[in-house]
């Protein structure tokens, strides 16, 4: 229950952070990485702001022995730079170029109920499934 | 009725106070950035996870674990929750487009497969993965900030 709770109040938080910074506004985003337009530099202050938050808080939680409500932290294991975090990490700024949208604002854009990001939210999780059983297949 | 009133007018004019200059807003950046790092930083402390939402909802996909299920579904709808709380105080947020439709298709599934493939997104990566001092996380983001702007560049000043 108050693990539930949690992550509803986070993602309900995360989610105001998104529109309080306009970060699920598209424009906002290309502003940022239009480096040889008219530069926007807010979604620079939102990775600056939130790391300087961050930062400090996730190497003082990580000393803690478990989290509040859980019995363990669940943490990347990887620590090998591969060819998959390379490669997806160049799709995924092909994409997210493109459309000036990453998952956490198309997803709390949905609010919105436009049919572009719903088309947008679809044709991503279609991605991520597709992405999903490939890598089931070459890692069998 | 009147404490509501009163609250919802100071709201409003701190709302006025932000600087809407059209190509910064930085009052929203800083205080929108304190929020996420927060929400991230409280669901480590609380439930031992990363605010990845490409994991997060990836994982939604990939388990049939009821407890697994709860709270990634609830954190996605909390997600639209926060949208729908900063309606109500604050009105309507513009979501002005920038692609079209096919254009939005395509970028959605690269979106897809590269965050899942890449196991990060900019949540995963560049705030949780940074904060987490991850190599990895600090190689992924610099790819996929480099490679968009890249993107914007090509599709703005080359092929426009």
């Amino acid at each position: 229950m108050k693990k539930a709770l949690t992550a509803y109040l986070c993602g309900t938080l995360f989610g105001l952070g998104l529109n309080v910074s306009e970060m699920i506004n598209p424009t906002r985003v290309i502003g940022f990485l239009d480096v040889a337009g008219v530069w926007d530099p807010t979604l620079l202050l939102v990775m600056v702001s939130a790391l300087v938050i961050a930062l400090p808080l996730f190497s003082l939680i990580k000393q803690c022995t478990q989290p509040f409500f859980s019995d363990h932290f669940m943490l990347p294991t990887k620590t090998r730079i591969d060819l998959r975090l390379i490669t997806g990490a160049i799709l995924f700024g092909i994409g997210w170029g493109m459309a000036g949208l990453c998952p956490g604002p198309a997803i709390t854009a949905l609010v919105s109920l436009s049919v572009e990001i719903i088309g947008f939210v679809t044709a991503m999780l279609l991605g991520m499934w597709l992405s999903m059983q490939w890598q089931k297949r070459i890692d069998r | 009725m009147l404490v509501y009133l009163g609250k919802f007018d100071l709201w409003n004019s701190l709302d006025d106070a932000i600087p809407m200059v059209e190509n910064i807003n930085i009052i929203g950046g800083i205080a929108g950035g304190i929020l996420i790092g927060l929400a991230a930083s409280f669901l480590l402390a609380g439930i031992g996870r990363i605010a990845g939402i490409s994991g997060i909802v990836g994982g939604l996909l990939a388990t049939c674990a009821k407890n697994e299920i709860t709270w990634r579904g609830l954190f996605v709808i909390g997600l639209v929750s926060g949208a729908i709380i900063y309606r109500l105080i604050s009105g309507n947020l513009p979501i002005q487009m920038q692609a079209s439709g096919w254009q939005l298709l395509f970028a959605g599934l690269l979106v897809g497969i590269g965050t899942n493939l890449g196991a990060g997104c900019t949540s995963g990566h560049g705030i949780c993965g940074i904060a987490s001092c991850s190599k990895r996380s600090i190689t992924a983001t610099i790819t996929f900030i480099f490679v968009a702007i890249l993107t914007v560049f090509i599709m703005r000043h080359v092929f426009e």
